[in-house]
């Protein structure tokens, strides 16, 4: 599905160049449900942003499928993402003034798809998401747990092959969160790779896999048993 | 004088360099976005954002509509200053010298002053020979010289006029067939006088419409005989003026014919020409040549402002065409700045507004929005602001000209009102505008980076 090989990041922050991702080797296959773990500063959010075509690295290789992402121009990128990506965000990012249907519907209004067709499709997937009744409200008439929902109808919408949800559960209650994780497996379960980054070791667990991050590189399983130990030596009692 | 021409044409081809760069760059976008510009969906999006952002729309729009409204307003007052201008100039050729004979007021060449100069028909002769220096400089066009019947010119204008019972007091000009020239008639029907008229001193006679109407009524006046001040007279042509009925309450009859019926010898009381089109300068030395020529053979100092009087409308023609030029100019110039302050108006408040949306931007951005369609977004909204409240300020500034032509009635305001071609042009011209307004935010726009957009907090 995905590829990452050898892949750098640097942000230059005025004279110094700061080294974000080293060497980043990592291989999703088609269909797998994965998260990305790191503590802030970790790199993860640079990491997606590059998964997302959002953003673009200083060297290496990133294949998406048979593509190779690398330098493309706005328009292409654009074209990517509203055709293979699907975002989740920790905070929805609805546009507050449409409506559920017409956010959900938004990625085909890119795709020029008529106004009627669209509409008709998004009111499939707002009622995949259980929210049928709700199409004609606006976000700040929804719930958290309903807004991500709304959005994760928007990621599903140009049926895309990877669905990239950034702390999807940040902003919710714990009982909101193991709904929303439930649909991503259920997403997963219908075939679609899913990439999900998250600090909460509950959400990780319901994933295939995950992957660590530290320090801007993807941590081996003897650094991740290394690190698990440690909780176990500070954790004397003083 | 020369450098600061250099200056403004450079300054002005920068300008029109930088128009034409960013109309190209727009025509380039609308062009290759053509189908969405008609789109139903892309209307909506526009009027979506417009909806929600009431006060704000309705502050881009007055600055824009008062930047119109006022130029529109001001254009249409210099055109009415312009038609008033010209309609009083209307009455006779706005490139007419009238020379008069006086009475002198310097003491020349052994003759007292108070001596009364009366033109001949020599002096109407060599007249025409006044040019400017050198071959083929603009000379005399048009000449008549002028017989005023008992003497003064206006004592003895107005003559008891019969016919059939009937009779009136009109105002009779004895002239050469050139007059017709200097007055700005135009012959109606039959002709003006002509050059056998004046050879044989036949008793012609060209009748304005009013005289038409008053002696003859309905029937045809060609061919018909009045008898003017006792002498009969044949009616050979009808003429009018543009200067309306005042100008038309006359009647012209040869020159020599005068002079033999009215016992005037050779006298001429005024000698009349147009110079064509010899600006003021050039006017001056014709009039100068012609002066001249009266002094040397009548005698009198050529600088005495009393001997003759010299009307020139080319002079004054040309002062009031200056004076209002520059006001036209001038008000122009503040109404295009009045309209340019709206239109940065309206690019500062869509600047403010494309940085409102960066979050807006920033998720249609993620979810597939190129930056070609935020680009037309944006000018889009910009297009539609400025074009619907210049077409608002251009209906509000025609109904204020209109209201003005209603309750101004004056000599020096007529008509005053703006042509559809610059209505036109000023719709376009507000397009284009809107177009360049949108442009600067719409690129800032189509520049958010979704992931500092997105980022939260």
């Amino acid at each position: 599905m995905l590829r990452l090989a050898k892949v750098n990041k640097y942000y230059r922050v005025g004279t110094h160049s700061l080294h974000v991702l080293r060497d980043i080797e990592l291989e999703v296959a088609d269909g797998e449900f994965v998260a990305i773990m790191g503590a802030s500063g970790s790199g993860k959010s640079t990491l997606l942003n590059i998964l997302g075509i959002l953003d673009d690295y200083d060297s290496g290789e990133y294949w998406l499928g048979d593509t190779m992402i690398r330098n493309l121009s706005e328009k292409k990128s654009a074209n990517y993402r509203n055709r293979f990506i699907g975002f989740v965000f920790q905070s929805f990012n609805l546009l507050p003034f449409k409506t559920a249907l017409e956010n959900v519907a938004l990625p085909l209004y890119y795709q020029g798809i008529t106004r009627r067709k669209r509409n008709q499709i998004a009111a499939q997937y707002l009622e995949r998401v259980g929210l049928r009744d709700w199409a004609e409200h606006t976000p700040s008439e929804m719930s958290g747990g309903q807004k991500q929902r709304v959005a994760i109808a928007r990621a599903l919408i140009a049926k895309p092959r990877l669905i990239l949800a950034d702390e999807p559960t940040g902003a919710l209650d714990s009982e909101t969160s193991k709904q929303i994780m439930d649909l991503l497996s259920e997403i997963h379960r219908s075939g679609i790779t899913v990439l999900v980054v998250t600090h909460d070791s509950e959400v990780a667990a319901r994933t295939q896999r995950t992957i660590r991050l530290k320090d801007g590189k993807v941590m081996t399983p003897n650094e991740i048993l290394a690190s698990a130990s440690h909780p176990g030596l500070t954790a004397v009692p003083g | 004088m020369n450098v600061g021409l250099a200056v403004v044409t450079a300054i002005k081809l920068a300008v029109a360099l930088a128009v034409l760069y960013g109309v190209t760059r727009i025509a380039i976008v609308v062009l290759s976005q053509w189908r969405d510009v008609l789109s139903f969906d892309r209307w909506s999006e526009v009027l979506d954002t417009i909806r929600r952002n009431k006060l704000r729309t309705a502050l881009t729009m007055i600055s824009v509509a008062w930047g119109i409204f006022v130029l529109v307003f001001l254009l249409g007052l210099g055109n009415g200053f312009d038609n008033g201008l010209r309609s009083e100039f209307a009455r006779d050729a706005t490139n007419g010298i009238w020379i008069t004979g006086a009475k002198t007021s310097i003491a020349h060449d052994g003759y007292d002053v108070g001596r009364k100069i009366t033109f001949e028909n020599r002096d109407y002769e060599r007249a025409k020979s006044a040019k400017l220096p050198g071959p083929g400089g603009q000379g005399i066009e048009h000449i008549s010289g002028q017989f005023f019947i008992r003497g003064g010119r206006f004592g003895g204008g107005e003559m008891l006029t019969k016919r059939n019972g009937k009779a009136n007091s009109f105002q009779i000009n004895a002239v050469h067939p050139d007059a017709i020239y200097l007055q700005a008639h135009t012959v109606v029907s039959g002709r003006f006088l002509d050059f056998v008229d004046i050879v044989q001193r036949r008793k012609s006679a060209v009748v304005g419409r009013p005289v038409v109407e008053f002696l003859f009524g309905g029937e045809n006046p060609i061919g018909e005989w009045l008898n003017i001040a006792g002498v009969p007279f044949q009616v050979v042509g009808v003429f009018s003026d543009p200067g309306g009925a005042e100008q038309e309450r006359q009647i012209y009859i040869p020159v020599s014919t005068a002079q033999l019926a009215f016992n005037g010898v050779d006298h001429l009381g005024m000698l009349e020409f147009t110079v064509g089109n010899a600006n003021a300068a050039q006017t001056k030395i014709i009039t100068d040549q012609v002066v001249a020529q009266l002094a040397e053979r009548h005698k009198f100092d050529p600088k005495d402002p009393q001997a003759v009087r010299v009307q020139n409308n080319v002079e004054n023609f040309e002062r009031f065409s200056k004076l209002f030029w520059m006001i036209s100019t001038f008000v122009v110039v503040i109404g295009l700045g009045t309209l340019a302050a709206g239109v940065v108006g309206v690019s500062n408040i869509m600047m403010i507004a494309v940085k409102e949306r960066t979050k807006e931007i920033g998720v249609r951005k993620a979810l597939g929005a190129t930056p070609k369609s935020i680009v037309f977004m944006v000018i889009q909204e910009a297009v539609f602001l400025t074009g619907l409240a210049g077409l608002m300020g251009l209906s509000a500034g025609v109904a204020l000209l209109e209201l003005t032509n209603r309750v101004v009635h004056n000599d020096f305001v007529k008509n005053a009102s703006i042509d559809l071609k610059v209505g036109i042009l000023a719709t376009l011209g507000l397009v284009i505008a809107g177009a360049l307004a949108g442009y600067f935010p719409a690129r800032a726009a189509a520049r958010v980076n979704p992931i500092h957009a997105l980022r939260d907090q």
